[in-house]
């Protein structure tokens, strides 16, 4: 059984892959351009992978399917602009990282402990409550304007091997800043979880609210904990995001989309999350240049959540995500 | 004191199996209805018709139809708002390119064509369960609002992308003016009302809630997963896109594909579970906070005296409206029609302790 889901699996993958290189054998395109648009899908995948992460931490740690994650990047994003009005960036960064734990210890006593022990159901509708309440509270605050983050990232594209091929590729700087940003951010946050003392108590609560509690290692804290590492997640992804969309509104939307990368990767899974963020954005890309123009265009808003829904049908449990058995 | 049912005794088959098997549950009942088919045309206003009542009979509806398969199935969909644009569309589609059909029989296929859809999206459940199919819900939901903006077939090529619904009659009865279309809403979701509750509490409704329970279980016991999964998206889907074909002629008159965005697919799961999931009356006690909630906000301000621009007032109410959803979680998390029962069983007891 196992192998012919690995099997299965694979084929899937292979499946992906050449659909990827199609256009390319076909013809259809150019290598150069090809690359281009792998790259920028690679890219943008990257920064689905900075919302996703913030899902998978919070679900891994309490069981909760917290979609408030998106509302969060927004709200980061959005006091960090307006603080950084009046203060230099370290400052206000440091001030919002403040803010976030602060955040993250209101929703552990307002939210999670009166609700502790209720259905997934029941605590999913409650971050979807805090979501409402995020966006109401960070738009009557700080404005509803579209603002522009400026942390001094290089905003012009660079051109790379152009002695390899005719014209070059064009390679957003700021994007790779963004990717190395967020690889910097899952190295800290892996060693965060397999080498210290808390990283550890994260896991053991992760595999066992009960065995965990009974070890004593207290549940609240640790809910504290994970929500202010979310916290942090989310305004990296704010930083990220703001300054190469602008912050508005609409930056929730597009978090919307870390939601087939945490299926696809698996919700329990932390390298699932940057792989299936690596994968939604390359198919995401992939499927509207080449395939959309047939469909009258626009297939990105569906394109990665057929996608997901897709693998699931072969891997139920996503990429990386535990594999559950039912007992009766 | 009244709410009793001491000397009612069940003397046969029928009489143990009914609707309302407690005297004062049926006068209550055909009173409330009375009320509703004949009190509430002479007493309410246009506004009320327009701004509550109507809305509020559609949305119970299509809760309606999301409680079957959250509440009774277990199957978490987030695609509510998806469905109800294939029935808003597909009733269009049928009343335009077929005008001699009767309006009715228009509905009941537009709910037909929500249940091919629905049961087609459904198919992934048997194989995903619990958030992971909530997420693939949404594939249904982003798909059809694509669909329905871009292919221009649906929307027979309108150059806005919005549509109309042609003037409604049935048997030469127009429906129009706000009292006629209440009456007509209102009528429509009594009947389905009627049929849900009796879907859910004979053979299929127990499969389904069997299937919620524990599906493994389920599935030892002799229930095909397959047919209980699958019965319970076609019926559901039939009811969303129902209230979808009514919103949007309804209703709307109106509309464009935004209206049915995936906002609306939140705010229906918001009522299934604040009125209470597994819950017939929940759905409609649901669907009720949820529409009243927000204009009673809106109209909180102004009547407190304390002058906000418009922008500030919407910041405000979103502001007060995720609150007010965690608290009611807090406080109950089963739900309004939980509430109802424990208020109930207060009642048959009063005045004594026990």
């Amino acid at each position: 059984m196992a192998t012919r889901r690995g099997v299965l699996t694979g084929a899937f993958f292979a499946l992906l892959a050449l659909a990827a290189v199609a256009p390319m054998l076909t013809g259809v395109a150019k290598f150069p351009q090809w690359l281009e648009i792998v790259l920028g899908g690679l890219m943008s995948g990257v920064l689905y992978s900075l919302v996703a992460l913030g899902l998978v931490l919070i679900f891994k740690a309490s069981g909760v399917f917290n979609f408030a994650q998106g509302a969060m990047v927004l709200f980061a994003a959005l006091c960090l602009v307006r603080l950084m009005e009046r203060m230099p960036f370290v400052v206000a960064l440091a001030l919002v990282l403040a803010i976030m734990v602060a955040l993250a210890w209101l929703v552990e006593r307002l939210v999670l402990r009166p609700l502790v022990n209720q259905e997934g159901i029941v605590l999913f509708m409650a971050t979807l409550g805090v979501a409402y309440f995020l966006d109401g509270f960070g738009q009557l605050a700080m404005g509803s304007d579209v603002y522009t983050l400026d942390v001094g990232m290089p905003k012009e594209p660079k051109i790379l091997f152009e002695s390899t091929f005719e014209g070059g590729i064009l390679v957003s700087t700021e994007d790779v800043i963004a990717a190395l940003i967020a690889a910097v951010l899952v190295a800290a946050l892996a060693f965060f979880f397999q080498k210290t003392a808390t990283g550890r108590a994260l896991r053991a609560v992760a595999d066992d609210h009960q065995a965990a509690q009974s070890i004593g290692i207290p549940l609240n804290r640790i809910w504290v904990i994970v929500w202010s590492v979310a916290g942090l997640v989310a305004l990296v992804a704010g930083v990220v995001w703001g300054s190469k969309l602008g912050v508005q509104f609409s930056l929730q939307q597009v978090a919307l989309k870390a939601l087939p990368v945490v299926i696809l990767g698996g919700f329990t899974s932390i390298p699932g999350a940057i792989v299936g963020g690596l994968i939604i954005g390359l198919g995401e890309k992939l499927s509207e240049v080449y395939v959309g123009p047939f469909f009258g265009g626009g297939i990105e808003n569906w394109f990665a959540y057929v996608l997901a829904l897709v693998f699931l049908l072969f891997r139920p449990e996503g990429l990386f995500g535990e594999r559950h058995i039912d007992r009766v | 004191m009244i709410y009793r049912e001491t000397g009612q005794f069940k003397t046969t088959y029928a009489s143990d199996q009914q609707l309302f098997p407690i005297l004062q549950d049926r006068v209550i009942v055909v009173a409330f209805l009375l009320f509703a088919f004949v009190g509430v045309p002479y007493l309410a206003s246009d506004y009320l018709f327009r701004a509550i009542i109507t809305p509020f009979l559609i949305l119970s509806l299509a809760a309606l139809g999301l409680n079957i398969l959250v509440g009774y199935c277990g199957q978490l969909s987030l695609g509510t708002g998806g469905f109800m644009a294939v029935g808003a569309y597909a009733a269009y589609n049928l009343a335009v390119r077929f005008p001699q059909l009767n309006l009715i029989v228009v509905f009941i296929l537009a709910g037909l064509c929500a249940t091919l859809v629905g049961a087609l999206f459904g198919i992934p459940s048997l194989r995903i369960k619990g958030f992971y199919l909530a997420v693939t819900t949404l594939a249904a939901q982003f798909f059809l609002d694509w669909l329905f903006a871009r292919v221009g077939w649906f929307t027979n090529y309108s150059s806005s992308g919005s549509v109309a619904a042609p003037p409604l009659a049935i048997f030469g009865w127009e429906i129009q003016g706000p009292v006629r279309k209440y009456l007509f809403v209102l009528s429509i979701v009594c009947v389905f009302a009627l049929l849900a509750k009796n879907l859910v509490r004979g053979a299929i409704g127990r499969s389904w809630m069997a299937t919620r329970d524990m599906d493994v279980a389920a599935e030892v016991i002799g229930i095909r997963p397959l047919h209980a999964k699958l019965t319970a998206f076609a019926v559901s889907s039939f009811y969303v896109g129902l209230a979808g074909a009514l919103w949007a002629f309804i209703y709307l008159g109106a509309w464009e594909p935004l209206a049915f965005d995936v906002n609306r697919s939140f705010e229906l799961l918001f009522m299934v579970i604040i009125g209470g999931l597994g819950s017939i009356l929940g759905s409609f006690l649901g669907a009720a906070f949820i529409v009243i909630l927000p204009i009673a906000l809106n109209q909180l301000p102004a009547a407190l005296g304390v002058p906000l621009s418009t922008a500030t007032v919407s910041e405000v109410e979103l502001m007060v409206f995720g609150a007010l959803i965690v608290f009611f979680l807090i406080a109950e998390p089963r739900g309004l029609a939980r509430l109802w029962a424990v208020g109930k069983e207060k009642l048959r007891l009063w005045p004594f302790p026990h």
